[in-house]
């Protein structure tokens, strides 16, 4: 260890470093491992077929999210393509000795919202999901890992991944955030700055007073877009905060355990003298309500902006522009406020916990959904539902015409055969706003629970703020 | 997984920045758990409304039996799923060429015996115009073992990869198998957290 400070990162990597293999890659130990039935099934198979067992099948955790009907009363024959999918998790975990959260158990739900809800994801420990949104969790200050399904495979035989160290970047929030301004919108304006590759290669650490002053499901979103900037893990430093959403969860750690836990959780920050292999600012006072235009998470405006006039950038930067209005159906330098909008999607592990559902029944209530629009509201876990219906945003969210569903990634990428049609305009909370990604033709537009609301009642892409 | 040494087959271009896994697999088209992958390849972009093969790259005869891909800048960015690798691999592709390649689908990449390559500046050029102008006609090559990209006229370009990763890629190893060497590291280790940090090698469910 040398005399200068060390990051965040560094203290988690070699916390975790298991051993260096002699091929150079590093070996980092998972604390939890947590699979989805898209991808584990695979796995599983492959495992069985080498004869090999799960490692840790008591650090192991299994969900169903991203095959599963969200509509009320589903059942696991309800989407019928995804049943296969299910079947094989459940049958799967059961043979491998891993606890499956299923449909109908109570803490079903996704992924990256469950494990945080249940304690599964603890400061400064890590953490992998075969899914890129793995970096959700670094909201709790964890050091993330999203993995392919070979990788998931190494993992499940040996509880550790191999990986060549990555680079250190500092993202400094700063400023103060307005009013209807929330994580996913810091999330867009990062990545609108940083651009879609400009994490590679390295660790996010978000820091500074914006960081700071977002409430831990701010910070699960803000950490889950981290890999739209290219990144693989990105983490906010846990404070009492964290700690105090954390305590009383039932997998985390009670009694004697909790305060020696506490302890050491109170060492994972970065040092004043550590330094970075890069760092950026990103000043996020009168920051407005983001909204994606194009189809790449970076291509980003505010609320009250303007579509980019391919005209008006240098030649070789015209074509991805141009291309990317004509599939959104845009018009060069338009004010994007006032496009009539034919779906809404409240959902997903970036924007579906209880106080996003909370900002958009906020806006919904007394409203109704605008004639022509489909709406929907999909709770991130089946815990998250429960809470918001003991609040009664159920009845807001349904007595305003939207579908209130089951949990469940849904119309976030369409896996469980939720899509758009072609053509058609939607405002989602998601993370993706690919060509295609939410159906054939769809014309998806990222933004916060805040916007979406709006535009499920007004019909329309609507400020907010002027509601 | 198959071992990589060289390869020798057209080259299809896709000249374009962020091809997203996405793209390269629409997961949403496929059924079962184990579909045709190359058949899912680029599926919606290969395609008309009514289902029909529009003129995409993919579709020319020439590129019916492809070897590498040539892209541009971040290549397989977006979702971590592997499908997109056994997509291409599906339909014979085992090489990718592009200026870079986010960090998981590159890794997932090298466990499927695909050799990612990154090129950049007047190399990278060149070699996007050679695709483009060959346009599947004849062959290039890639030497894993002396590291290079040759075009059909003889040209060729050397290309960087850590060592590491060429001897994963020559030897096709079974990283499972290279890890469980270090078992008795893996095991002190777990031995060390369950005394120092009980709570990281316990996840009980404190309800139950
Ligand atoms: S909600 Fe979307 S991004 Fe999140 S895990 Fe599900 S499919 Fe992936």
């Amino acid at each position: 260890m040398t005399d200068r400070g060390r990051t965040l990162f560094d203290k988690i990597w070699e916390q975790h470093l298991v051993g260096r293999r002699t091929d150079g890659r590093e070996l980092i130990y998972i604390d939890r491992h947590v699979l989805h039935d898209l991808h584990a099934p695979h796995a599983f198979g492959k495992l069985a077929q080498a004869g090999r067992k799960v490692r840790r099948p008591d650090l192991t955790f299994s969900m169903q999210d991203h095959s599963v009907s969200v509509q009320p009363g589903r059942t696991e024959e309800t989407y019928a393509e995804g049943t296969a999918f299910v079947r094989a998790m459940r049958e799967g975990s059961r043979k491998m000795g891993v606890r499956v959260f299923d449909l109908g158990d109570p803490d079903q739900g996704i992924s990256h919202v469950v494990a945080p809800e249940l304690g599964l994801v603890l400061p400064g420990a890590t953490h992998a999901v075969p899914d890129s949104h793995a970096c959700t969790v670094g909201g709790l200050g964890a050091l993330a890992f999203g993995s392919g399904t070979t990788e998931l495979e190494h993992i499940l035989a040996t509880q550790v991944i191999t990986l060549f160290r990555p680079k250190r970047l500092r993202v400094n929030l700063l400023g103060s955030l307005g009013a209807d301004v929330a994580g996913k919108d810091v999330a867009l304006a990062v990545i609108a700055k940083l651009g879609v590759a400009g994490g590679r290669g390295f660790a996010i650490e978000f820091a500074g007073p914006v960081a700071r002053a977002l409430p831990i499901e701010g910070r699960l979103t803000l950490c889950n877009l981290t890999i739209e900037m290219g990144s693989r893990s990105g983490f906010v430093a846990p404070d009492d905060a964290t700690f105090n959403w954390i305590k009383g969860r039932p997998f985390a750690p009670d009694g004697a355990q909790w305060d020696q836990a506490l302890g050491y959780w109170r060492t994972m920050f970065t040092d004043a003298d550590a330094v970075f292999d890069k760092e950026i600012d990103v000043d996020c006072s009168g920051l407005a309500p983001q909204i994606t235009w194009g189809t790449e998470p970076s291509q980003v405006i505010g609320i009250d902006g303007r579509v980019p006039d391919p005209s008006k950038l240098e030649a070789d930067k015209r074509a991805p522009v141009e291309r990317a209005i004509s599939y959104m159906g845009l018009e060069p330098g338009a004010a994007i406020e006032g496009l009539p909008v034919g779906r809404v999607f409240i959902g997903s592990c970036t924007t579906s916990r209880l106080p996003d559902l909370e900002i958009a029944a906020a806006i919904v209530k007394g409203r109704k959904v605008a004639p022509g629009v489909t709406a929907w509201a999909v709770p991130g876990s089946s815990q998250v539902k429960r809470d918001a219906e003991a609040r009664g945003l159920d009845r807001i969210f349904k007595e305003a015409g939207f579908l209130w569903g089951e949990s469940g990634c849904s119309m976030c990428a369409g896996t469980n055969g939720d899509m758009g049609a072609a053509g058609e305009r939607v405002l989602s909370t998601t993370n993706r706003n690919f060509e295609n990604r939410q159906g054939r033709g769809v014309r998806t537009h990222l933004v916060g629970p805040a916007l979406a609301a709006a535009a499920a009642v007004t019909g329309r892409i609507t400020d907010v703020r002027k509601l | 997984m198959q071992p990589f040494t060289t390869l020798s087959g057209p080259a299809m271009p896709m000249i374009e920045d962020d091809i997203n896994t996405d793209q390269i697999a629409p997961l949403q088209l496929s059924k079962g758990l184990t579909p045709d992958w190359g058949a899912l390849l680029f599926k919606r972009q290969r395609m008309n409304a009514d289902g029909s093969d529009n003129d995409h790259v993919l579709n020319k005869p020439q590129y019916k039996n492809p070897a590498i891909l040539v892209a541009n800048e971040n290549f397989g960015c977006g979702s971590s799923r592997e499908s997109a690798v056994w997509c291409l691999t599906g339909v014979g592709i085992r090489c990718v060429i592009a200026r870079s390649i986010a960090d998981i689908f590159r890794e997932n990449c090298l466990l499927n015996g695909l050799l990612p390559i990154e090129l950049s500046g007047a190399a990278m050029d060149r070699v996007q115009a050679l695709v483009t102008e060959v346009d599947g006609a004849q062959p290039f090559t890639i030497d894993l073992p002396a590291q290079s990209v040759r075009a059909p006229n003889g040209e060729t370009f050397a290309f960087e990869i850590s060592a590491s990763d060429k001897t994963r890629l020559l030897e096709g190893l079974d990283e499972i198998g290279l890890t469980m060497k270090h078992e008795s590291e893996i095991v002190a280790f777990e031995e060390k957290m369950r005394a120092s940090m009980p709570w990281s090698q316990e996840a009980r469910d404190r309800r139950l």
